[in-house]
């Protein structure tokens, strides 16, 4: 019980609840479309950039709690950042979710709001769930016009 | 209908004889006996995949260890006992669903593999542009994507029958579809997304008074009652092992003799022939034309191994204990303030899908894992049937032989601690 209670902390059950920046973004530079096909999450991303930085992004979509959530808190985390900056935040944050489940995570300040997630390392199954917004996010920035899946 | 043929079965039954011992039968599925994270497995996963009894693992045992080899070759002793064995094999099968004779039971790799047999021979050789292709909305991918491609390759139309909010086929709209355009109908006899039992023998009649040849996907029937392909008169049924407490990579294709016999081959290879030259080769008859290369001997007999073990229980004993299970599960699961069913036709076996209020089935399913219980969570590989009811996904309890009510009361204790969670 006490690894579901980690896995399904307060704040990701709030996100899931109450989604923040959910939605379209009208005009949107970028755009991108993520999928799961195990379990049918699909979301799509938008984002409106500022040179090299992101200046707004919303999603809409329907997914777990989990990737509810981490698209929700992704969209918080963001905002404002140069691409290169998303890339490391996700690099940690892949780091954060598929490190050794006998090691306690180590969290950097760096993750901030997305050191909630630490639970999902000991639910490899649904590692998928919390990077999908991320892959989706990095579709969104490289524009390639492929859905993102995590297949 | 179906119902009148599964009453047809009661008097044959050997439930009088024996009673149904559920204890008991446990005792013969070593993996039952499982604990994971600690607490005692409840699987009801059975629609995705069944576990296997003592006897099913003896025989693939014994198999590989005393009577192995290669059938329908060599000369010496192994490879008689492992022909006879297989033949036998065919013949159990042939038994089990009723088939008029050994030779219209082609093994296949499962339920998949055989509706595209079907689709690849039968269908290419009968499908051309401007015909049609009947399925239902109800269907599994594998008894959808193959008629796709079929109509693809051959300017065809797929047809879909649309279901109620129940999840039944709407048998009007069904009949309406059956025209002198369409060359196929395939349907699927018990749905693994909903559990629906379909009136396959009432839609069979339907599509042969338009002279359409009808395929069953028996995959999820043939676990749970006894199936009779002469009594439903269907020209194709198709079945996996491994849902049927057989091995993986096994099942069957039975198709009628008239039908089989007339229809080319599949794959190329060796067993299939009767002679080969560069200039010409004439292949073999049913079923050996379908079985190109060595087969999956020890899985076949494995499979037989299953048979032997259903027929032992008695089909209509087993479809008498799950259907008061699967009542039970119903009630139990609807009683559970914020729990929705998806699917509730009037006759069902097996499947209970469902819905908690404020919880996506992919979070239910990894608190129900973690309470020990095996369920499944996505769309079943049926999408069309989650698009029908605007789900992308429901928790989908599957029952089988061996499970029992003391299971399902663990299975609403699960729903309340998702609730707890999620509340």
């Amino acid at each position: 019980m006490s690894e579901l209670m980690d896995l399904y902390q307060e704040v990701i059950l709030d996100h899931n609840r109450r989604p923040r920046n959910f939605g379209q973004i009208e005009g949107a530079d970028h755009s991108a479309e993520g999928y799961n096909p195990l379990c049918g999450d699909q979301l799509t991303l938008y984002l409106k950039m500022d040179g090299d930085r992101v200046e707004e992004v919303r999603f809409e979509g329907q997914g777990c709690a989990i990737s509810t959530a981490s698209a929700s808190i992704l969209t918080e985390m963001v905002q404002g950042k140069s691409v290169a900056e998303v890339e490391t935040l996700f690099e940690a944050f892949h780091e954060l979710l598929t490190g050794d489940p006998s090691v306690v995570a180590v969290v950097g300040p760096e993750l901030g709001k997305l050191a909630v997630f630490a639970g999902v390392r000991e639910f490899p199954v649904r590692v998928k769930c919390a990077t999908l917004a991320w892959h989706t996010l990095k579709a969104a920035l490289s524009d390639d016009g492929r859905a993102a899946s995590t297949e | 209908m179906a119902m009148l043929h599964e009453a047809k079965n009661i008097g044959s039954s050997s439930a009088e004889k024996h009673p149904f011992d559920v204890d008991k039968i446990r005792q013969d599925f070593p993996a039952l006996g499982l604990r994971v994270y600690g607490k005692p497995l409840v699987y009801l996963d059975n629609a995705a995949s069944t576990q296997k009894p003592v006897s099913v693992l003896d025989e693939e045992d014994r198999c590989y260890r005393e009577y192995y080899s290669n059938v329908h070759r060599g000369v010496h002793y192994l490879s008689q006992k492992a022909t006879e064995a297989y033949e036998q094999a065919r013949r159990k099968v042939q038994g089990f669903v009723g088939a008029a004779r050994p030779e219209e039971i082609v093994f296949v790799r499962g339920t998949t593999e055989g509706i595209n047999l079907v689709a690849s021979t039968f269908g290419r050789g009968r499908v051309e542009a401007g015909d049609e292709v009947l399925i239902t909305e109800m269907e599994h991918h594998s008894n959808i994507v193959p008629w796709q491609m079929l109509c693809e390759q051959t300017g065809a139309t797929l047809r879909v029958a649309p279901i109620d909010d129940r999840g039944e086929v709407i048998l009007e709209e069904y009949e309406k579809l059956l025209n002198e355009r369409t060359r196929l109908a395939a349907m699927v006899y018990v749905s693994n997304a909903l559990g629906t039992i379909n009136p396959v023998e009432r839609m069979i009649e339907m599509a042969h008074a338009q002279d359409v040849p009808v395929l069953v996907d028996g995959a999820q029937a043939v676990p749970h009652m006894k199936v009779d392909v002469q009594a439903l008169d269907c020209d194709f049924f198709v079945f996996s092992g491994h849902k049927m407490f057989g091995p993986t990579g096994i099942g069957a294709l039975y198709g009628r003799w008239d039908l089989l016999s007339a229809m080319p081959p599949y794959q190329g290879g060796g067993e299939m022939i009767r002679s080969v030259s560069f200039a010409k080769t004439e292949y073999a008859e049913p079923p050996a034309r379908f079985e190109a290369g060595t087969p999956n001997i020890v899985g076949a007999i494995a499979l037989g191994a299953a048979v032997d073990y259903l027929q032992g229980l008695g089909l209509e004993a087993i479809r008498q204990y799950e259907s008061g299970l699967l009542d039970y599960a119903t009630e139990a699961l609807s009683a559970v303030p914020g729990v929705r069913l998806v699917g509730t036709a009037t006759h069902r076996a097996s499947v209970v899908s469902f819905l908690i209020e404020g919880a996506h089935p992919h979070d239910v399913g990894t608190i129900l894992d973690r309470e020990g219980i095996a369920v499944r969570a996505g769309h079943h590989c049926a999408q069309p049937v989650m698009d029908h009811f605007g789900v992308p996904a429901t928790v989908r309890a599957s029952l089988a032989l061996y499970n029992t009510r003391q299971e399902i009361d663990r299975l609403v204790t699960g729903v309340a601690k998702v609730q707890e969670i999620f509340g």
